[in-house]
């Protein structure tokens, strides 16, 4: 463990790297991975983690450059530092990866989900979820006499957040995107 | 230039625009139209093995003898899965082959057809890159492309699935890679952490060079370097299974193999070193052994082309991401540059207490009476076969460890076995591919009978094409590795340990065509060897030896290097239940 016990990526916190590279803490790091996009490349990540016994919290991609055949894995992984170092190493060794990008340290980031909520109810409770929706930002797509669809975009946190207030109010289904991550400032990453 | 051609013309026509001269196969339904094509040329050998998994060790044999790719073609479902060990073994120890499989037509493809199987899927972890073609026209760039990954950076096995449909297809080809692969890695290594180095050999009191397969990988530069690097600085040099030849077993800084199986002198230097130089190994589990007591006092700098074998198991000061020909060039520039300076008195101490740790004499065997050591029954190999143009092959086990031990290889590419993945069958398809790759060299399998019944079929595959492969058997009619540990592991309960109903191998060689030959009186065995290398043609050396030897020095699992087992006097109670669970 580093001294300042800092457990994330410290850039955000310190301008020096403060992390002891062999502690035992675990760290949530999220890593951007820019791939070809060819078939199978998604097959040979996911079989890298599950291969090599690494965690996978969570995982988005999509094309984003049709033309140049590109697209982004957003990964959500956890572990030791020499076991993050160790992943982004196997990332970069699978030949259709292009980049791979560590947001948790490379400088601040911004991370946003989108989850999509059905609560049911009636009365008081059907009120309640629609007065937290609305302080949670979270809009209405879908509506019957007795159910709401909710769209909520945010940090990971902030959806967990949502989850729990919506479960005493008729929570039924979930479905989340997982996260999506750009490095802050003018930094690009295609 | 770019040409239309049928895909399978196109296979051919790539393989021969890559310089390739022999392929290992075996046909099937699904790659009849390019064995179609390989009939009607001339450019091109193809080798009928007798099962698939003979033709991937026989291109990996091929290919670590020469530096060249290997290759191999198969057909799909049955030929590609049977594929899978030798892509599995080449891809634990960096070799790199293309294997080219059949599949069934696009159309069929998820239907659950005939001899269909999900080969890409199957494969994709245990190849470096693999893919399935579905279109023609992206065949010729696929092949070259294949080649280019499998030759480049840390080389590896690739495979590409091509179904049968693509094959009869016509597709334009073109002679070289439409446009340039995005895959290059670095080769030159960061100069600042090399002149680091370069200050670090000038002060080191213990230092000692870890080399491994990667100088092998690396070229006949590399060698030529790390040799050029020992003698001018005059520091020991030790090496993986992997990297044996890239410095001389003859020369006087050699220590021997280190590792689990390693001399006396190499562990101890590695233990006590105070610099440790890592070229192009990858601290594997049977070279650290407990690896919180690996080498504990020493800075450490590792060359290695693959950025995660960097700090994978063992933290490193010195970390040089590149390929070990160009670093060792670069480190003997700035080192000359600063005077080629060496700590003299350091090293003169430390070179005193590794002639203590070599006095100890721990490959020493006595061998006594009628019945075969076999650690005897490879120095007379040694002995006898060390001045002819040689290249060893082994099985694994007990054997493998001993021709490690006790033969001394003088050169590179000489020492095909399968380290990493530890394939039992891998000899003698290896042998052929050497064979094949040099054919008036001596090529022998160093096997024990176990091993050497899983792919025993391939004496066919010699007797077809006339390679005078020698098969020399340590035959101790036990599994002996782990009859070895069974007795220190599992009370001497010999479970399953002991070959029942050998085949007289004697016999089995008549029946395929071959000379067989047996001895089992030591008093015989220089005559048995000798009259094995002289018969042209492959030859079954059938050598009864001890039954119950075990293979010495050992680190036991779970322990450090400073923890040896030399004898068997030292066994009783040295591993406990950490230690056992251990492989």
């Amino acid at each position: 463990m580093s001294p300042l016990k800092i457990k994330k990526g410290s850039s955000s916190h310190s301008a020096y790297d403060l992390r002891s590279h062999f502690s035992d803490v675990i760290e949530r790091h999220t890593l951007a991975v820019i791939v070809e996009n060819e078939p199978g490349v998604l097959a040979r990540v996911i079989g890298l983690f599950s291969g090599r016994g690494y965690n996978i919290e969570s995982l988005t991609v999509a094309e984003i450059d049709h033309t140049g055949h590109r697209s982004r894995i957003t990964v959500v992984t956890s572990g030791t530092p020499q076991v993050i170092v160790q992943i982004k190493a196997q990332l970069g060794r699978i030949i259709p990866v292009h980049e791979v990008h560590d947001l948790t340290v490379e400088g601040p980031s911004v991370e946003r989900e989108l989850a999509l909520f059905k609560v049911r109810g009636q009365g008081e409770a059907r009120v309640e979820a629609l007065r937290l929706a609305d302080i949670f930002r979270a809009s209405v797509v879908d509506s019957t006499l007795e159910s709401f669809v909710f769209e909520i975009t945010g940090t990971p946190e902030k959806i967990d957040a949502f989850a729990e207030l919506m479960r005493p109010l008729g929570l039924q289904e979930v479905a989340r995107t997982g996260v999506a991550a750009l490095a802050r400032g003018e930094t690009t990453h295609v | 230039m770019t040409k239309t051609m049928t895909g399978a013309k196109m296979v051919v026509q790539a393989l021969i625009d890559q310089g390739v001269e022999v392929v290992f196969g075996y046909p099937g339904g699904a790659v009849l139209p390019i064995y179609d094509e390989i009939f009607q040329q001339n450019h091109i050998q193809h080798v009928l093995v007798r099962h698939e998994q003979g033709a991937v060790h026989a291109a990996e044999g091929y290919a670590r003898s020469t530096g060249k790719p290997g290759v191999a073609l198969v057909t799909s479902g049955p030929g590609a899965t049977n594929a899978v060990t030798g892509l599995t073994d080449a891809l634990m120890d960096s070799i790199p082959i293309v294997v080219l499989t059949g599949q069934v037509p696009t159309f069929m493809i998820g239907s659950d057809a005939f001899q269909e199987a999900d080969t890409v899927g199957i494969t994709r972890p245990c190849t470096k890159h693999n893919w399935l073609v579905k279109e023609t026209d992206k065949l010729a760039n696929t092949l070259h492309e294949a080649f280019h990954i499998a030759t480049a950076g840390r080389p590896g096995p690739v495979l590409v699935d091509i179904p049968k449909d693509v094959q009869f297809a016509t597709g334009t080809y073109s002679e070289k890679a439409k446009r340039k692969s995005h895959y290059a890695p670095q080769l030159k290594g960061d100069i600042d952490t090399i002149t680091e180095l370069a200050r670090a050999l000038e002060t080191a009191k213990r230092p000692v060079f870890y080399t491994g397969g990667g100088v092998i990988n690396s070229g006949p530069l590399a060698s030529q370097l790390l040799r050029e690097l020992v003698e001018a600085t005059g520091f020991p040099i030790t090496s993986t299974l992997m990297g044996l030849g890239c410095y001389p077993a003859s020369g006087d800084k050699w220590l021997g193999m280190l590792g689990m199986h390693g001399t006396y002198e190499a562990n101890m230097a590695m233990h006590g070193c105070d610099l440790m130089i890592n070229v192009g190994a990858r601290f594997d589990d049977r070279i650290t052994g407990r690896v919180d007591a690996f080498s504990p006092k020493s800075k450490k700098a590792h060359i290695d082309i693959d950025a995660s074998s960097i700090n994978k198991v063992i933290r490193v000061d010195m970390p040089i991401l590149g390929d070990v020909a160009h670093v060792l060039e670069d480190l003997l520039k700035v080192w000359k540059a600063n005077g080629r300076k060496t700590n003299t008195e350091g090293l003169a101490k430390w070179w005193k207490q590794i002639a203590e740790w070599r006095a100890i004499d721990c490959l020493g065997y006595e061998q006594t009476g009628k019945i075969i050591r076999p650690q005897h029954a490879i120095s007379r190999l040694e002995a006898l076969t060390k001045d002819h143009d040689r290249y060893i092959t082994t099985e694994v086990g007990q054997h493998q460890m001993w021709a490690a031990q006790y033969m001394g290889f003088e050169a590179p590419n000489r020492w095909m076995t399968s380290g990493g993945l530890g394939t039992m069958g891998y000899g003698t398809p290896a042998s052929i591919g050497v064979q094949m790759a040099h054919r008036d060299a001596l090529v022998i399998n160093v096997a024990g009978e176990a091993s050497w019944l899983m792919n025993m079929q391939e004496m066919g595959t010699a007797m077809q094409y006339r390679l005078p492969v020698k098969q020399f058997i340590l035959n101790n009619e036990r599994l002996g590795m782990v009859r070895q540990w069974q007795e220190l592991l599992h009370g001497e309960r010999y479970s399953s340990s002991w070959s029942e109903s050998l085949p007289d191998f004697v016999k089995l060689a008549e029946a395929f065509g071959a000379k067989g030959i047996k001895v089992d009186d030591a008093a015989d065995l220089d005559d048995a060897i000798r009259e094995m290398i002289a018969y042209d043609g492959p030859v079954i050396l059938d050598c009864l030896v001890e039954k119950h030897e075990n293979c010495f020095p050992m680190i036991p699992s779970g322990k450090g290097h400073n923890e040896m087992l030399l004898a068997n006097a030292q066994v009783q109670g040295s591993i406990n239940a950490t230690g056992a669970v251990l492989v």
